[in-house]
């Protein structure tokens, strides 16, 4: 899931950090949430019957994994160091006669895994490293299979654009003809590596119409709409593995940029679709996004390494991982390995980069998720890529955490770290993963998987204060061992928490009101809907005015005690009229001349919700 | 059976919920194909096949004769453009070597095959059988051995020309197998071989003919 490469180079290190306006996100002590242990600590193991942990959620659905698409071997188990040890001396018995060889494993690694999702049209579509499946979502009982697609390569990453389905595949096993075969050799012509189109017209018969192939595969991909032609859309392709060899592919070569300057490395794949037209889709730029800006040197940011003694390690930044667009604001957010940046996409064909943020506390910059006002990034750390336990209780809770940077006029600026705040098992993989916001105004609220640490939500709303507002877990999905199980991802979709499980197939979760969330906040949050969407291409949400969305704010007031007692009270009694039809258009103006009269002193969060609380009596106030 | 008629009657006979057929799509443009849950099973796997093992450990052998000729080049070649070909020659089959040593351990797997000619009713192997393609039979290394200077570079270049091409002739029936090089390691390794090796007797023949 990703890859580490050590050259390290102090002098390189240290002019990357004068040059980027870097800030370590490292804060006063107390303000990041500790790592403590709670119920989820210590649930009991089990493929289909391990204990469960819940908090502010309900469980609504467990889907089991699709027909085709599970097989108990295939969990995976990675060797531990005295297992490598022991295949070395009974190998060395082999040979000697004096035992048998062992049989050999029948899956690589995460062969069946269910990984990453999209929603569209009223169904769920659930990537696999060996295909995809969709359910219909859209009616009030269980998720209904309603189609199977198999076409092995990894990771699967999907996405969805009104009758096309977009995959990533970067396994060197991955074929054109979605084949079992593999692709054997160096050069191979049935190989394929880079991004599926799928027609998913008729569920009948699903087609794959192209198959775009890139040097370095696709690792994910993230959809960027034209900003004025509706006909065309663009891809950006994040690829994290080996370059192919230019006698497959002519475009590619290898090498650092020193050596050779058309290197395949350090930039990512600009594909260009006609809707009209998709077969034709062609990469049309491979821009150099990592270039310092001053030199043009091509490996402009992270060498690679430790900054400083006893430091994380640090991967080089040759590529991004996944790449987050946020096209209204005309910003991108890529979480690119050795750093995070900030990209300007107005341009969607040439990305160019305008910030870049380094933290010697992360290991692998994995994703990146803006909050709605677009002022917020939170960048993921995938330490230990995946397939590791980084939620022990001696793990540092600023390693393998998110980090959470603000964009001030232009420029990232890392304010805090945010863990799970619950240890987890040395045999249940762990570490900040997949997510997205959940759309209650005035609030910066997120879901995210975090493999077998569960599904948790945190509110960052206080960039320097995170903390965790509900959960999700369950036990090690093997009492012995490590096996690689857990949530790759877990996305609010159209009302719902939905949850794709490596190896249990998928969760849907239904928020629950508490202290840190209420019922009209989350009331506002379920209403929300839109007819297609792919986490990594934000679009703006849009809360329509509801008795609800005042509540939800006066809500917010409440808990943060930054509206007087007075005017909440007046406030709510004006909402409960409006709730019953009663909209007295004189006391709505009023009130939102003393909503919106902030004091000086206000906290950010408490200003921005008595402006929009403000604004919304105002319209009302203005209803014929 | 078409797929309609089977869903009809496993709904008569309140068979098992319905789930959509698993369709295998073919090339872009092509039509999709239906599976079966196990064919989807079966296509997630990317193990290793006996082929590939008996390969593997067979081929560490051809390489470790390589090397062994190169040895001898050392002190009885007279070229030197032959011996730095010898070097280049020596250095990745070494390279190799570790590698093919690295997949069988990583697997479980023996480092040496089981030997065919042991237990074959007692007697020594034949002096003058190769043990696989291409490789010097133990008379053929003997008058390696014996020869020094340009007679030596030359049965030096014959030889390994031939032992290289025995390597391709390993590669390609190996790829003859059903479901043999899957394994991405394994295929990868399989094609370096070939493409390597084919360089090398290219050259190997020109220099041959300048002799």
């Amino acid at each position: 899931m990703n890859i580490r490469s050590l050259l390290l180079s102090s002098a390189a290190a240290a002019s990357v950090l004068l040059g980027a306006a870097a800030v370590q996100a490292q804060t006063a002590e107390g303000q990041v949430p500790p790592v403590g242990s709670d119920v989820r600590s210590t649930l009991s193991p089990g493929l289909h019957d391990a204990g469960q942990a819940i908090s502010n959620l309900t469980l609504e659905h467990s889907v089991q994994p699709a027909p085709g698409f599970f097989d108990r071997e295939a969990i995976f188990a990675p060797p531990t160091q005295e297992e490598w040890e022991a295949m070395r001396a009974r190998a060395a018995a082999v040979e000697a006669g004096t035992a048998e060889p062992a049989p050999p494993p029948r899956y690589s690694a995460l062969a069946l895994a269910n990984s990453d999702m999209a929603m569209s049209n009223g169904k769920l579509f659930v990537g696999n490293f060996n295909g995809f499946n969709a359910y219909d979502v859209s009616g009030d009982g269980a998720p209904e299979l309603v189609l199977s697609v198999v076409c092995p390569g990894g990771q699967g990453d999907v996405s969805i654009h009104g009758d096309l389905l977009f995959m990533s595949v970067e396994q060197n096993r991955g074929r054109l003809d979605c084949g079992a075969m593999g692709a054997d050799g160096d050069v191979n012509a049935e190989r394929f590596r880079g991004i599926r189109i799928f027609d998913i017209s008729d569920l009948s018969a699903p087609r794959q119409i192209a198959a775009v192939q890139t040097c370095r595969g696709s690792h994910t991909h993230t959809q960027v709409p034209h900003p004025t032609d509706p006909d065309v859309l663009y891809i950006y392709n994040s690829a994290t593995s080996s370059v192919r060899k230019s006698d497959e592919l002519s475009i590619c070569q290898e090498g650092e940029p020193g050596e050779n300057p058309e290197t395949a490395l350090y930039s990512i794949d600009v594909i260009k679709v006609p809707l009209n037209a998709p077969e034709q889709a062609a990469i049309v730029n491979r821009p150099r996004i990592f270039a310092d800006r001053e030199t043009g040197e091509i490996a402009g940011l992270w060498k690679g390494g430790r900054f400083g003694v006893g430091g994380q390690n640090t991967a080089q930044t040759n590529h991004c991982h996944d790449i987050t667009v946020y096209p209204e604001i005309g910003l991108a957010a890529g979480a690119c390995s050795g750093n995070g940046i900030l990209l300007d996409i107005s341009d969607p064909e040439n990305p160019s980069r305008i910030s870049e943020l380094f933290d010697p506390d992360m290991s692998y910059w994995h994703s990146a998720t803006f909050n709605a006002t677009g002022d917020k990034v939170l960048f993921t750390d995938e330490w230990g890529g995946g397939t590791a336990a980084r939620c022990r209780a001696e793990d540092p809770h600023t390693w393998g955490a998110n980090l959470i940077a603000t964009i001030e006029d232009g420029k990232l600026e890392g304010q805090s770290f945010f863990k799970l705040p619950a240890s987890q098992a040395a045999i249940e993989n762990c570490v900040a993963h997949n997510g997205n916001l959940i759309p209650v105004p005035g609030r910066d609220l997120m879901v995210q998987a975090w493999y077998q640490g569960g599904v948790s939500i945190l509110d960052f709303t206080d960039p320097a204060r995170p903390m965790e507002i509900a959960y999700f877990d369950r036990g090690p999905v093997d009492g012995d061992r490590l096996k690689v199980a857990g949530h790759w991802s877990a996305y609010w979709f159209n009302g719902r928490i939905y949850a794709s499980e490596i190896a249990r197939g998928f969760d849907v979760l239904r928020l629950a009101p508490s202290e840190q969330l209420s019922a009209a906040e989350i009331a506002v949050a379920e209403r929300v809907m839109a007819e297609t969407i792919n986490p990594q291409t934000q679009t703006r949400p849009v809360w329509e005015d509801h008795p609800d969305v005042a509540t939800a704010y006066l809500d917010q007031l409440a808990r943060s005690q930054g509206l007087e007692a007075a005017v909440t009270e007046q406030a709510r009694a004006f909402v409960e009229r409006w709730r019953a039809g009663r909209i007295d258009r004189a006391r709505a103006a009023e009130l939102s001349r003393t909503v919106a009269a902030v004091p000086d002193n206000a906290p950010a969060a408490d200003a921005a919700r008595r402006k929009a609380l403000g604004e919304l009596f105002g319209r009302l106030g203005q209803r014929r | 059976m078409s797929l309609t008629l089977a869903a009809l009657i496993a709904g008569l006979v309140g068979g098992a919920p319905q789930t959509p057929p698993i369709f295998n799509p073919g090339a872009p443009g092509a039509a999709p194909r239906v599976i079966s849950a196990d064919e989807a099973v079966a296509l997630s796997r990317s193990g290793h096949v006996e082929a590939d093992v008996r390969f593997m450990q067979h081929m560490l052998l051809h390489h470790a004769q390589a090397v062994e000729m190169v040895e001898l080049l050392k002190s009885r070649g007279s070229s030197p453009v032959v011996k730095r070909l010898g070097e280049r020659i020596a250095q990745s089959q070494e390279a190799e070597i570790e590698l093919m040593k690295e997949w069988l351990l990583g697997r479980g797997l023996a480092v040496a095959a089981p030997d065919p000619h042991v237990g074959h009713r007692g007697h020594a192997p034949d002096p003058d059988a190769p043990i696989m393609p291409g490789m010097l039979s133990p008379a053929e290394m003997a008058e390696l051995a014996a020869a020094e200077g340009a007679e030596f570079d030359r049965l030096f270049l014959q030889g390994m020309i031939r032992h290289h091409q025995g390597a391709l002739d390993m590669v390609e029936a190996l790829l003859a197998e059903p479901d043999a090089a899957e394994d991405p390691m394994l295929s990868d390794f399989a094609s370096s071989v070939t493409a390597d090796q084919s360089a090398e007797i290219l050259r190997m023949q020109s220099i041959l003919s300048e002799l």
